[in-house]
């Protein structure tokens, strides 16, 4: 659906994306990850014709972009950075307005296909109230409505969740998952771990604008080998398991084991009162802060 | 696309308080005069002003005098420099080109708009002040005495002995500038040809408010830039050392609709006008849209 060759973008000296080659597949929840400051809204932005590559290549949809923003981009909806609309006008009218300014958008069926995408994003009930006066959560709910309104195969969303409280950004994962399961293809760019953890089946790292990790993210988060114990016994269970506890935190043990039924059943054996027991994987923060330096934002002494 | 910009366009308040103020000037001149009977002496203050105490129907042509040099170029300059800077700096550009609309297509929608929007404050004007001075100043009163002949400053010489004019107010007909008497339709003509003349002549500075806003992010500096432009432009034209540049500036003949009054018209400076606003248009233009069809959209 997307992919990128040694595509880099310069602003007069500032190396904004460095030689990135990614590549999303249909079906794909892709998240891409990254530092402030990394590059993820420029590639986002040469993605979709925003910004002109300095070298490398891109494809979309299977045409190149930028050449042919025309034909592509109809079938992609977009959340760039923090969702805009006209303040003075209503949620609604900017909807059929943004529907009307480009192609593939029938008149006949825009105010249906309006209605359906407020209410796919919870925002049926909004009234004739102009946009000024909606909350960052409705804007970035807004947002979102105006990139489903033309029921795009391919969703290109930065930073989705922005400014949402917590049931809003479940209602909207729901969503994406949702709409992933009926055959959109997802590429979302965050610093959100958590949501990407919870959203992603892939993901790439930016860094400083060079893709650092490409990778589905189940085989990132292959087991490591050990295996998470909690039990009202620590003592007993030390000295059963003797030499496989790596760390011991009060009730809590680390246990080097390959085999999570093997150690349950030894400790059952033992008479250790198991309360959990589980596998331990590399959370999506180990793995994205292994690859990854400090931040655009961030300056520390120069080493 | 067009339709998208002319709804955005009617949808702005802005719109409707600055045509709104464009027409209340010549609205609260009116009033003096008619209340004071103290019009400018002829050839001295705006053009045709000195006229309008007797020949009220003239009023459209000292509104338009009055709204030219500055509260129109001020109202385009300020509606064509946020045409692609104000949507940049609201970020709604970026969504418009992700949509995708052409950013040819823009530019050329944004033109429209800004045309429009001149068209429509040309038109508010000519109409309220047709108004104004029918009630306020009263229609032709041919009677009235007036003296000196119209010179370029554009006043009137008044009542030289109307050959009667089917369906005029009562009173007689409205002369020219030359002296002979015009008739309703001439005068309608007239009106018009000036109406689209001055909207003409507005197309300069909105190419150049255009050309700025898209280099820039900030509304307000397109528009200043482009009425920085056109002071300069109006410094110019008085000033004899600058001679030389004189034919090519943008505002060397935005006066030259007055020559619509005279009888027969007086073509030469008109068409001259004409001439240069459309080469502003084209350079401008031409700039506006390499420098946008190029652009790394940022913001």
């Amino acid at each position: 659906m997307i992919t990128t060759q040694h595509l880099t973008k310069r602003f007069g000296h500032v190396e904004a994306v460095r030689d990135v080659s990614i590549d999303v597949r249909e079906g794909d929840r892709y998240g891409l990850l990254g530092p402030n400051g990394s590059g993820k809204s420029t590639l986002v932005r040469m993605l979709l014709g925003l910004v002109y590559a300095t070298s490398g290549s891109i494809s979309v949809l299977g045409e190149p972009i930028p050449r042919h923003v025309g034909r592509v981009l109809p079938e992609i909806g977009s959340v760039i950075e923090e969702p805009a609309a006209y303040p003075h006008l209503s949620g609604r009218t900017n909807l059929r307005l943004l529907d009307a300014a480009g192609p593939h958008g029938s008149r006949r069926t825009r105010r249906r296909r309006v209605d359906e995408a407020l209410e796919q994003v919870g925002l049926a009930g909004i009234d004739r109230r102009p946009v000024r006066a909606y909350s960052l959560g409705m804007r970035q709910r807004l947002g979102l409505a105006a990139a489903l309104v033309r029921r795009p195969r391919l969703l290109i969303l930065d930073e989705p969740t922005n400014g949402l409280d917590p049931r809003g950004i479940r209602d909207i994962r729901d969503l994406l998952i949702g709409l992933n399961a009926d055959g959109t293809t997802i590429f979302l760019s965050s610093h959100l771990l958590p949501e990407v953890s919870a959203l992603c089946t892939r993901i790439g790292v930016l860094d400083s604008g060079k893709l650092v990790l490409q990778d589905q993210l189940a085989s990132l988060q292959e087991p490591t080998g050990r295996v998470l114990v909690s039990t009202d016994d620590p003592e007993r269970a030390v000295a059963t398991l003797d030499g496989l506890v790596e760390r011991r935190d009060g009730a809590d043990l680390v246990v080097r084991s390959p085999d999570p039924a093997a150690l349950n059943a030894r400790l059952v054996e033992a008479g250790v009162p198991v309360r959990s027991l589980v596998v331990q994987r590399r959370s999506l923060e180990e793995i994205v802060l292994d690859v990854t330096g400090a931040g655009s934002d961030q300056f520390g002494v120069p080493a | 696309m067009i339709a998208v910009e002319l709804f955005k366009l009617v949808r702005r308040l802005r719109t409707w308080v600055s045509v709104a103020l464009i027409c209340l000037l010549p609205l609260v001149v009116a009033i003096f005069i008619a209340v004071t009977h103290i019009a400018p002496a002829p050839g001295s203050g705006s053009a045709f002003l000195s006229a309008v105490l007797n020949e009220g129907q003239l009023y459209p042509a000292a509104a338009l005098a009055l709204v030219l040099p500055v509260f129109l170029p001020v109202a385009v300059a300020v509606v064509a420099g946020d045409s692609i800077a104000g949507e940049a700096s609201t970020g709604t550009l970026r969504y418009l080109l992700a949509r995708p609309v052409g950013r040819t297509k823009l530019l050329v929608a944004k033109l429209i708009a800004v045309i429009t929007f001149a068209v429509l404050a040309v038109v508010a004007v000519t109409v309220t002040s047709y108004a104004t001075g029918v009630l306020i100043l009263g229609p032709s009163r041919a009677a009235a005495v007036g003296t000196a002949p119209g010179g370029l400053s554009g006043s009137i010489a008044p009542g030289a002995g109307g050959a009667p004019t089917a369906g005029l107010q009562p009173g007689g007909a409205v002369t020219s500038l030359s002296g002979t008497p015009l008739t309703t339709l001439e005068l309608i003509e007239r009106v018009l040809g000036a109406m689209a003349f001055i909207t003409v002549s507005m197309l300069g500075v909105a190419a150049i408010a255009l050309f700025l806003s898209t280099i820039t992010d900030s509304a307000i500096g397109a528009a200043m830039g482009s009425l920085a432009a056109l002071v300069i432009s109006e410094i110019l034209v008085t000033l004899n050392a600058a001679s030389v540049v004189q034919p090519y500036l943008p505002t060397r003949y935005w006066l030259a609709w007055i020559d619509f009054f005279r009888q027969p018209i007086f073509w030469r400076d008109i068409q001259r006008g004409f001439a240069i606003q459309a080469v502003y248009v084209i350079v401008f233009l031409a700039a506006a849209w390499a420098n946008f069809a190029t652009r790394d959209i940022t913001t």
